[in-house]
């Protein structure tokens, strides 16, 4: 089946629509990340990540972004932002981090991105 | 019967929960978000509502992708606050009113909104940040009333339509009026205004979209359902389409309402942070 012929989103530059298609790409990263609610689920990934990869059925893209900690790569392989936060709160990253990261910007020059928008 | 007096709107932004946690309401940063809160309290103060209605979306804590359901209605005793995974404190569970959750849905279904029923629903930061504004110390404050939680998904498209999110509220309204008990009742609306968090667009918030939903939201929600879902996560940014949240309160106020106080705030983490307090004709 080709999951293209079911895009029908206009295009918004720099964003992502998380549809059908993105939920059935991401599904195994998504539902890893879903797991990080739990402690001992975050304590089990630290101890050993590339066991919990293959515990959830992760392919190598999957992996290889999560290795890398990537968020554009782990977005590119079907990860949910709302998930992904709960991977990013293992390093203790926040959506600042995230947005600095994605956006190739320091995160001082992110909060002062954001803080310009309420002039 | 029950009476609804009246909506409150607010955004939902985990940091607030960190912020409270800390005592940060008085730190610059944080202080002109804050200062939006006290009036409204003041109002819920003399009106002491007995119940609730927390229509939020939920982040991945009471459901997964497993199973995404587009309107779901809590339906228990009781609603735990669980680890969300990334430290926000978490929260004795709040207390339900399971008998206005089981007419409300009777009510929602016979009015063909064919919504999912929650037994057990666990609330994350976008229905409890919320409720430690506008009632602090919750749910240990001694006003604190009865809640009944709605979630709507904005976590997967295809999300509900704003022109659904609004009809969803009328259904709300008529599903409260016909509650046989005399009981006073306030919608909150959580979420938004405009933020992204994910894509080369992170960090995007459109001041002047969140001040014309802000205006519209009280004299002209019709309107408001013109807009598209594609044009909202245009205009408002990925994750803000939880105003859709907004519009689902608005229509459970009636056609007629009073704009008592409203707060806006940019930025929030990376939101475009809204307050409102809207009276419903008595």
């Amino acid at each position: 089946m080709n999951l293209a012929e079911f895009d029908h989103h206009a295009p918004i530059d720099g964003t992502t629509i998380f549809d059908g298609t993105q939920a059935m790409k991401g599904y195994a990263l998504n539902k890893m990340c879903y797991s990080f609610n739990a402690a001992e689920a975050r304590e089990a990934y630290k101890a050993d990540p590339e066991a919990y990869y293959d515990r959830f059925g992760l392919n190598e893209a999957q992996k290889q972004a999560c290795r890398d900690k990537n968020v554009l790569d782990l977005i590119a392989a079907g990860g949910n932002i709302y998930y992904l936060a709960k991977f990013a709160g293992i390093f203790h990253l926040d959506v600042q981090d995230v947005g600095a990261q994605q956006t190739g910007m320091t995160k001082d020059a992110f909060k002062e991105m954001l803080r310009k928008a309420g002039e | 019967m029950a009476t609804i007096i009246g909506g409150l709107t607010s955004s939902h932004i985990p940091a607030v929960g960190n912020a409270i946690a800390k005592g940060l309401q008085d730190d610059p940063y944080w202080k002109p978000f804050f200062d939006g809160y006290p009036p409204i309290r003041d109002w819920l103060a003399d009106h002491k509502p007995d119940v609730a209605i927390n229509i939020y979306n939920d982040h991945g804590l009471g459901f997964f992708l497993d199973k995404m359901p587009t309107f779901a209605i809590g339906a228990a005793h009781e609603y735990r606050n669980e680890d969300e995974g990334w430290g926000i404190p978490q929260l004795p569970p709040f207390p339900g009113d399971p008998k206005l959750s089981w007419h409300i849905i009777e009510s929602m279904v016979a009015q063909e909104f064919d919504i999912t029923s929650c037994q057990e629903l666990a609330v994350d930061h976008g229905f409890t940040v919320p409720m430690q504004l506008f009632w602090p110390g919750a749910p240990n404050n001694p006003d604190m009333p009865r809640v009944v939680p709605i979630s709507a998904n904005t976590v997967q498209h295809p999300i509900p339509t704003l022109k659904r999110a609004l009809d969803f509220g009328k259904a709300l309204r008529r599903a409260l009026l016909s509650y046989p008990e005399d009981i006073k009742v306030v919608i909150l609306g959580t979420g938004g205004l405009s933020h992204q968090l994910d894509g080369t667009r992170a960090g995007f918030i459109n001041k002047d979209f969140d001040q014309y939903c802000m205006e519209k939201i009280v004299t002209d929600p019709e309107e408001l359902t013109k807009i598209t879902r594609m044009e909202l996560v245009e205009k408002a940014g990925a994750q803000g389409t939880e105003f859709l949240m907004w519009m689902m309160m608005r229509g459970a106020l009636g056609d007629k309402v009073t704009p008592i106080h409203a707060n806006y705030h940019i930025p929030i983490s990376n939101t475009g942070a809204g307050t409102m307090m809207l009276e419903c004709a008595a």
